[in-house]
């Protein structure tokens, strides 16, 4: 290794200069719709028309764009239904997925099997297999639609099979049953066990999950298009896709739009990047 | 006795407790739908009339007449199909460029996989303004052609917009998962092959690829998946235009039943998707775990 090291040295660093200059270049590629978008959220139709790439731009920068948005969109409750959606949503999961994968890995019986089987096997269905009979039974049926909690309830049954086997695998391979039985000498009963004991030590898998879950529920666009027809409980990407419908020749505002959709996220990546990072491999290398 | 009752009480208990609300929930979001689908397709139901008609299998005879549903499905195959090969492509050799110890590789890593933060519809309406507005501006300044007008205009090019916006999107969530086959690559193992004299070409072809298996699976696994299902990206971009060149299967089924108010049919189609996909990631998984080398 060192010798090929030595002897390569020119060769080596003209190789690397080559891959930096690519992945720098192929970096910029990617890059540049963000930076276009943030560019010309400031500026007003004309000039972006005129020149969507200059920072020069002849009616000046304004925030007028944003206000306008703001206030259209209604981009605060869009924002709080989402917030509320994607917060609960994944708190069930995460609760009601622990308990399930702790059963099925202690309660070894039929039940357990069946339904560990069926989760598994249900992985692969297609979301656009489920969607029309979803509707059906939701709507027609039971007239459930266009209620937050709907929503959250359907968030959580569909997560609940990919949280359920990572978990599961998690438990089976790092929590020792001897732990749980010193912590039932105590005379604690089984429910107190799991969450005093069991759960904590779940922390990295619940990590994963939360990250997994909340970016899947904060996008997500069909299902609540599906469920929520009212524009007063619509998350973001509904509200987004409203907003876009009716505005779509306005196009300082649809920028502005897009940089405040897209700005919470990125500045939370911003902060938590290691984690979202290694949750989405782990999530994606497990299932 | 009395204990065993108890036992026996305790375990229901448990099983009511534990497993009971997190079972229900998903059967009542995916298996009851899924079943329910079924009964679904044997009938006439356009979602709001009270009476469903049992019409048989005609649903499914409807399916193989219904010509747009095959050529949205032939769209969707060469879709997945440029789609998943360019992005392994591009991800593979961002993973391989950003192990071997790149200046800044970890910026590097935390950009290109910013994409995927950012829901589909988003990122279609982003792309649209790049699209419609940027490159023709960009064909303005230049007299470049191929920018002269827009793409998403343009039957020919819109289904390339789409491909492109799909790799922008989904290469650096596989970058990620390459970069994390790679980094599990033994360095003893590349070792002995520069020892033995391989060159880097020769080391790539016959001990990494071959090592990276594992990765590969799962990657091409994800972009399957994620590819035949598109529809946020799809509805917001194109929309299915210009002239349904645009119009991928998830969409065609989202049509057939909300907006021709054709359940029955709808769902059948939804499930011949379903086969066809699980049949390609079957097969894929299959081969792909039969190349898997031990280490």
């Amino acid at each position: 290794m060192e010798k090929s090291k030595k002897v390569g040295g020119v060769k080596r660093f003209f190789l690397e200069g080559a891959a930096l200059i690519m992945t720098a270049f192929l970096f910029i590629i990617y890059m540049v719709p963000f930076a276009l978008i943030l560019l010309n959220s400031f500026k007003m139709k004309r000039d972006i028309i005129t020149n969507p790439f200059s920072f020069y731009a002849k009616k000046g920068y304004s925030l007028e764009n944003y206000i306008k948005a703001f206030e259209k969109m209604d981009f605060i409750k869009a924002f709080g239904n989402s917030l509320m959606v994607t917060g609960l949503s994944t708190i069930a999961v995460i609760i009601l997925a622990a308990m399930v994968a702790y059963y099925f890995t202690r309660s070894k019986n039929l039940f357990s099997t069946i339904m560990f089987s069926l989760m598994a096997a249900s992985m692969i269905i297609p979301f656009q297999a489920i969607m029309i009979p979803l509707v059906s039974i939701y709507g027609a049926g039971l007239h459930a639609l266009n209620s937050r909690f709907t929503l959250i309830f359907m968030h959580t049954g569909f997560a609940m099979s990919m949280s359920v086997f990572i978990y599961h695998g998690f438990i089976k391979s790092n929590i020792p049953i001897s732990l749980e039985e010193a912590a039932c000498i105590d005379g604690c009963t089984k429910t107190q066990t799991f969450f005093r004991v069991v759960f904590p030590l779940l922390k990295p898998t619940t990590t994963t999950l939360v990250i997994l879950n909340v970016l899947a529920f904060w996008n997500d666009y069909l299902l609540p298009s599906l469920v929520l027809g009212r524009k007063q409980i619509f998350t973001l990407p509904l509200s987004t896709y409203a907003f876009y419908g009716t505005y779509s020749a306005d196009y300082g505002v649809i920028m502005a739009a897009l940089v405040m959709i897209v700005a919470p996220v990125l500045i939370l990546y911003l902060f938590l990047q290691k984690q979202i990072i290694s949750g989405v491999i782990a999530g994606a290398v497990k299932s | 006795m009395g204990s065993m009752g108890r036992k026996k009480g305790e375990k229901i208990k448990n099983l009511l407790i534990f497993a009971l609300p997190g079972c229900a929930t998903f059967c009542a979001v995916v298996m009851i739908p899924f079943l329910y689908g079924f009964y679904l397709t044997l009938t006439d139901w356009d979602g709001v009339s009270k009476v469903k008609n049992v019409v048989g299998a005609n649903n499914y005879l409807a399916v193989f007449q219904d010509a747009q549903f095959w050529s949205s499905m032939g769209l969707t195959l060469k879709y997945v199909f440029f789609s998943v090969i360019l992005v392994n492509l591009l991800a593979f050799l961002l993973a391989y460029i950003l192990t071997n110890g790149l200046k800044g590789q970890n910026f590097f890593r935390t950009g290109f996989f910013t994409p995927n933060l950012i829901g589909g519809v988003v990122l279609g309406f982003i792309w649209q303004f790049v699209f419609s507005r940027v490159l023709v501006n960009v064909g303005e300044a230049t007299g470049w052609g191929i920018f002269s007008s827009s793409w998403l205009s343009d039957p020919g090019k819109a289904f390339w917009s789409l491909v492109i916006v799909t790799v922008w999107q989904l290469s650096g969530y596989m970058m990620l998962i390459y970069i994390a086959g790679f980094t599990t690559l033994s360095t003893d193992v590349l070792e002995a092959a520069s020892i033995d004299g391989a060159t880097g070409l020769q080391k790539m072809k016959s001990v990494m690829i071959p090592l990276m298996v594992p990765s590969f699976v799962i990657c091409m696994f994800l972009t399957l998946s994620r590819a035949f299902m598109v529809y946020d990206v799809n509805l917001t971009l194109t929309g299915g235009e210009p002239y349904g060149t645009t119009r991928l299967v998830a969409m065609h089924v989202y049509e057939k039943a909300f907006t021709s108010r054709n359940y029955g049919v709808g769902q059948a189609e939804a499930l011949f998707l379903f086969l066809i996909v699980a049949c390609i990631s079957g097969l894929q998984i299959y081969f792909g775990k039969r190349k898997e080398v031990e280490a």
